[in-house]
């Protein structure tokens, strides 16, 4: 075997979704058998979608790819298969009432043959050390135990090239230590491994060398134990962009929350939020910076009370200084004391919006409540639609279209407007500018300044760092569920956020 | 390389950019292209002139005054059940216990008239229905919504299973009520002393049901869509994710929802007893439960749209009697030309929800030449 | 000892007509697909043989029958009619994607309505005075059974005083059964009423196992209703006989919870239940009270499937996807 020529080979890869979205550009990529690869990248810089195209989800627009340096056209996931690349997504694609030898046989022709399979299943467990019953059901499954059935299936199907979507996002760290351990015996075996990650920790301890993505363009390919995390952060977040957001200087700041101790455990058992312990004050934005899935929904929905708290406390003040315990009240009592949260889930609609029904109806969502009668007020709500599509510029045919027929960045100015129309005291936006145009995402940060300057307390999380930095007066960085810093925003440097937001040790022995 | 994988030809794409006229258009399309197939059938089964079939319909349907008021009568009662199951279904909540949910009100109604006979004057015995009915029928459908709310069971298996409990009660009720012993049936209930009749209104003995379900279908109209109950049952109906999130309880919505749709059932079986038959059977509902569910899909649960489409089963289900009757064929023949109307209608939401793409030709260097 | 003799096979003949729609809908809902339309299946299974038959015994009269046209001209005929049946719904929910609890009950209307359209037209067109159509020829074909069944006491009488149909029902149950549980194609439909977009993804063709398997199972169901009228009914068509056997059928896919061959047990517990009145000795005072005791299968479904909701053992759960059509570009 000639190890010097690529398993696989992009050679200038572009994908696009719709038209403007530039998910990869020109990206060059080469894959080696018996190593293993990181590729690193913020959210968004389309480490995904190019390795999606690998394994048959997506076809790229253009460009080519080589296996064993002949071209190919992958079109479903069952070429990938018939090429040996197999893929573990972030979301399994398994049966829950199967067990775990039959979901690794779905879909395979021939004969059913349980025993034999699980045989096999068996056999490729013992080589690489995986943990795993052949006759478990999925649903009595742990997330770990499913990403291993995930893996197995791939290489029941003989795959030699295999791709992992972020795996130990969803693991402890001991589990990430075994998964860590079948990776090694992989590439001894001499597989080739491709793992995306965001975690420069795991990608040091793990990877021979760093491929990085940036705005889905490819930034080159190190190997790893000549880098160190500050270059590899640096070469991840680009240099500072100057994007000329306003930040006034917070007025006469006065102690609204404070969060001590919270301990947030989600429906799967994982802790989302670890001990955290933090102070928003009014007029001020204070900008949450993390890798995505690092605890910020679980965090500003526990303030919202949407969220079971484990342990802590999480305390509001109103204007007097009077203290209320937020935590195990109702939601809409929350709400009744000025405490917004517009969240932009992934899909946009499915949480705070009803795509079915039209801009004012949605404005009722907060409001239909109001009032003694048996019936809805409509006249406000519609005042209140007519008001936010007038000042945030939604493009819409009227205030009686389905909000579900809106562009994406006018249904976003539909939630942030309803959410502010309220002028509440502590407003929470998470990804509010996801998918928007830059001059739609000017008009919201706009709008979240005027809020600071009304005297709310503004908690942004967000993606982009540049905006994160510029826009916020303290950035705190969320690590893992753990608070991983609390920076000032007029001074923090990109590289430092960037590295507290992978690495846990970054922050460590420094400010508090 | 082994042969691609086929490119198919053509593939559907979700649309929502028609706008209410084409909707309309595409539908009306529909029903007439399935009456001109039942036309062609009545044709071929009894060797008329297929316009005459029309003809044959419309004065089935309204052939003489008494005819007229008949359809008028089971128009109301249909749409009353339709009109009774939409709170539900616009929830979402796959409520298929109308039947049951009647039949319990008519035997509530029933109760009622033969218990307190002699014992209280009509006027009271009608109050006591009025109140007895409507909690029966919401008793039948708080059932499978606590179930529901509490263990999400299945809606559409549990309401299925109410119907056959309520009609194997009404056969117990029947048998000891029964009149004369051994019949197996009820005959006219009070016969002689009207006790506990519905009472007449404007002079007609029709005109309560019409009265009952017009009333209805503007309460419904103004509840869905203007109260805040609605609302909620609307945003329920939507996305309960959503529903959750703003703070609505959905579990407290689904029962209170169906505690509505079933007392609205329950005070269509009323009618049924009290007003037009005044004796309980245990096909008294006549489907018309299932056939309401038809009705309200029909109208995408709108209750003014829905008396169109009540008139649509009505008419063609007394026509089609009509021609039945005429030709000395089965009743039966309705149920046919009815399902053949609504197989077309059902068909043609795919060409109001979907699209049909041509395959786009992916420029690459294979070529799939097909 | 006598009582339970009859009452045996009384139950079995009550419950066959069951067992073939229950199987029948099992197959339908493992993928995914809700008909509530099995019951007008059943009647158009039934009428369509009665039809065939009909015209075959007034074509070559009674003595120039031929034992095996006889079974295979109803048959046949009752398979077509529950083939296309299947197929409408297949077309109905499948490809045009209605929904489809709505497309269910139009069938039911519709194959009920056509049960007895024909039923009673049969009758106009026989020119023949009687209010039935009366089939005693060929039921006689179908009701045969060994010739040994007289001659082995109890035995016999408890296990082969039946027709061939209800054999079929049995084996078809078994047969069913073994499918899910132990080949591929089963395990491939388990995964499409579970999850189509994750069996999509394994490659498997939702679209050609939910026509495969709804087809099928209307198929299946609709020789329920041939059993009971050339079996059971001897013969006897009259018209809305058949009940509600069908939703019956539908009611014991739940109680066996989506298990065919719990389903020839419980299906003779059902047959037992629907008949179990005229064996309780309840005295000409209270004839009410049989009543009540039909309840008793519907009852009994009732608590199963609000135990095993509350339990909540996914095992004992309806397919995931049961009642939602696919489409793949909906994530």
């Amino acid at each position: 075997m000639d190890n010097k020529n690529a398993a696989v080979s992009m050679r200038k890869i572009t994908k696009t979704f719709g038209q403007d979205v530039i998910a990869n550009k020109d990206v060059d990529l080469d894959i080696y058998k018996g190593e293993i690869l990181s590729l690193l990248g913020e959210n968004g810089s389309g480490k995904t979608t190019l390795m999606n195209m690998l394994s048959g989800i997506y076809y790229p627009d253009s460009g080519e790819i080589f296996i064993d340096s002949k071209p190919v056209s992958i079109r479903s996931p069952k070429d990938a298969y018939d090429l040996g690349i197999g893929m573990v997504h972030q979301h399994f694609k398994l049966v829950d009432v199967l067990s775990a030898a039959e979901n690794i046989v779905l879909g395979l022709p021939g004969k059913l043959d349980i025993k034999k399979a699980t045989l096999k299943i068996r056999e490729i467990c013992d080589k690489y050390g995986f943990d795993v019953d052949p006759e478990k059901k999925v649903y009595n499954m742990s997330v770990s135990e499913k990403q291993t059935v995930e893996i197995v299936k791939v290489l029941y199907r003989g795959a030699d090239i295999l791709i992992l979507d972020e795996p130990t996002a969803v693991l402890t760290p001991q589990e990430t230590q075994k998964l860590f351990e079948v990776m090694r015996n992989m590439k001894k075996d001499g597989k080739a491994l491709v793992i995306i990650t965001h975690k420069l920790n795991e990608v040091q301890e793990i990877s021979d060398k760093v491929a990085v993505l940036r705005q889905g363009a490819y930034v080159g390919t190190l190997i790893t134990k000549d880098t160190n995390p500050q270059e590899m952060t640096d070469m991840m977040v680009g240099h500072k962009v100057e994007l000329n957001i306003e930040r006034p200087e917070p007025v006469d700041p006065k102690l609204r929350i404070r969060v001590s101790g919270l301990n947030v455990v989600n429906e799967e058992g994982i802790k989302k939020v670890n001990d955290a312990s933090f102070e928003i004050y009014s007029g001020e934005i204070l900008g949450i910076a993390g890798i995505s899935g690092c605890g910020q929904k679980e965090l500003l929905e526990s303030i919202a009370g949407l969220q079971k708290v484990e342990s802590g406390s999480i305390k509001y003040f109103d204007d007097d200084g009077n203290e209320t315990e937020l935590v195990g009240m109702d939601p809409l009592k929350i709400k009744e004391l000025g405490v917004a949260l517009s969240f932009v889930p992934e899909d946009r609609l499915g949480m705070g919006l009803v795509g079915n029904m039209d801009i004012s109806g949605n404005m009722m969502l907060r409001s239909f409540r109001e009032g003694h009668g048996l019936f809805t007020d409509r006249k406000k709500p519609q005042n209140t639609a007519e008001k936010i599509v007038k000042l945030l510029h939604v493009e819409t045919p009227g205030i009686e279209t389905p909000v579900r027929r809106l562009s994406g960045g006018n249904v976003q100015k539909v939630l942030v407007g309803r959410e502010i129309s309220n002028r509440p005291k502590v407003l929470m936006t998470a990804y509010v500018v996801r998918g928007l145009d830059i001059n739609s995402s000017y008009t919201i940060y706009e709008l979240i300044n005027l809020q600071k300057q009304a005297g709310a307390a503004v908690i942004f999380v967000g993606e982009d760092l540049d905006v994160l930095l510029q826009i916020s007066d303290r950035v705190m960085v969320l690590c893992d569920g753990c608070v991983n810093g609390i920076l000032d925003g007029r001074s923090a440097q990109k590289g430092e956020v960037g590295l507290r937001m992978t690495s846990l040790d970054a922050g460590k022995g420094e400010d508090r | 390389m082994k042969t691609k994988v086929r490119e198919p030809k053509f593939h559907l794409v979700k649309r929502d950019d028609l706008s209410r006229y084409q909707r309309v258009l595409i539908r009306l399309l529909s029903i007439v292209l399935a009456l001109i197939l039942c036309a062609t059938i009545t044709a071929i089964t009894t060797g008329i002139n297929p316009f005459e079939v029309f003809g044959s319909i419309v004065s089935g349907a309204f052939g003489t005054a008494r005819k007229t008021w008949i359809t008028l009568q089971d128009l109301s009662v249909l749409l009353l059940i339709a009109l009774a199951l939409t709170p539900a279904f616009t929830m979402k909540f796959w409520n298929i216990g109308g039947e049951g949910q009647v039949l319990v009100g008519g035997l509530a109604t029933a109760a009622c008239m033969i218990c307190f006979e002699q014992k209280l004057p009509s006027a009271v015995i009608i109050l006591l229905s009025v109140i007895a009915a409507p909690l029966a029928g919401a008793l039948w459908g708080f059932i499978p919504a606590i179930c529901k709310a509490k263990w999400n069971t299945n809606e559409t298996l549990m309401t299925l299973m109410m119907n056959y409990i309520a009609t194997q009660l009404v056969s117990y009720f029947i048998i000891i009520w029964e009149v004369p012993k051994g019949s197996g049936k009820i005959g006219i209930i009070n016969q002689n002393s009207h006790a506990g009749w519905m009472p007449q209104v404007f002079g007609s003995k029709y005109m309560l049901c019409i009265l009952v379900a017009l009333i209805t279908m503007v309460f419904l109209y103004f509840y869905i869509g203007y109260s805040k109950h609605g609302y909620e049952i609307q945003v329920v109906g939507e996305s309960e994710n959503t529903a959750r999130y703003v703070g609505i309880k959905v579990g407290k919505v689904i029962v209170r929802t169906m505690l509505l749709s079933g007392a609205l059932c329950g005070i269509a079986g009323m009618l049924l007893v009290g007003s037009i038959n005044h004796t309980i059977t245990t096909t008294i509902a006549g489907g018309q439960g299932f056939t309401g569910v038809l009705v309200a899909w029909m109208a995408k649960f709108n209750p003014f749209t829905m008396v169109l489409s009540a008139f649509l089963i009505v008419f063609m289900d007394r026509g089609a009697g009509e021609i039945a009757t005429q030709f000395g064929l089965n009743q039966s023949y309705a149920d046919i030309l009815t399902g053949i109307i609504l197989f077309f209608i059902i068909g043609c939401e795919f060409f109001i929800n979907y699209r049909i793409k041509r395959a786009e030709k992916h420029e690459n260097k294979e070529g799939s030449s097909c | 000892m006598l009582g339970f003799l009859s009452f045996i096979p009384r139950a079995v003949g009550q419950g066959i007509p069951l067992l073939f729609g229950c199987t029948g809908e099992i197959v339908t809902e493992k993928s995914g697909n809700l008909n509530l339309g099995i019951p007008g299946v059943m009647y158009v299974g039934a009428i369509s043989g009665v039809i065939g038959s009909f015209f075959y015994e007034n074509k070559v009269g009674e003595n120039g029958m031929n034992g095996f046209l006889a079974i295979m001209i109803p048959l046949f005929c009752s398979l077509l009619g529950s083939f296309l049946m299947g197929l409408l719904y297949s077309f109905l929910t499948v490809t045009l994607r209605a929904n489809q609890n709505v497309t269910g009950l139009a069938m039911t209307t519709f194959g009920v309505g056509f049960g007895n359209f024909f039923g009673g037209s049969l009758i106009k067109l026989s020119n023949l005075d009687v209010p039935t159509i009366a089939l005693s020829k060929t039921s006689a074909y179908f009701s045969a059974t060994l010739p040994i069944a007289d001659k082995t006491g109890w035995f016999g009488k408890l296990f082969l005083s039946y027709g061939f149909l209800a054999y079929l029902g049995i084996i078809s149950a078994l047969v069913v059964a073994y499918i899910l549980k132990k080949t591929r194609v089963g395990l491939h439909l388990r995964a499409v009423g579970e999850s189509p977009t994750t069996a999509d993804a394994a490659g498997i063709d939702v679209t050609k196992y939910k026509y495969v398997s709804t087809i099928a199972g209307c198929m299946i169901a609709g020789l329920g209703g041939l059993y009971y009228v050339m079996d059971y009914a001897s013969g006897i068509w009259s018209n809305d006989a058949f009940g509600d056997r069908g939703w019956l059928a539908i009611a014991l896919v739940i109680f066996t919870i989506w298990k065919a061959d719990i389903g020839i047990l419980a299906s003779v517990l059902f047959g037992g239940l629907y008949i179990l009145y005229l064996y309780i000795p309840t005295g000409m005072a209270h004839m009410e009270l049989k009543e009540l005791y039909k309840m008793i299968p519907y009852v009994v479904t009732l608590i199963v499937l609000i135990i095993t909701s509350m339990r909540n053992r996914r095992e004992d759960q309806p397919p995931a996807s049961l009642g939602l059509n696919y489409f793949r570009e909906d994530r």
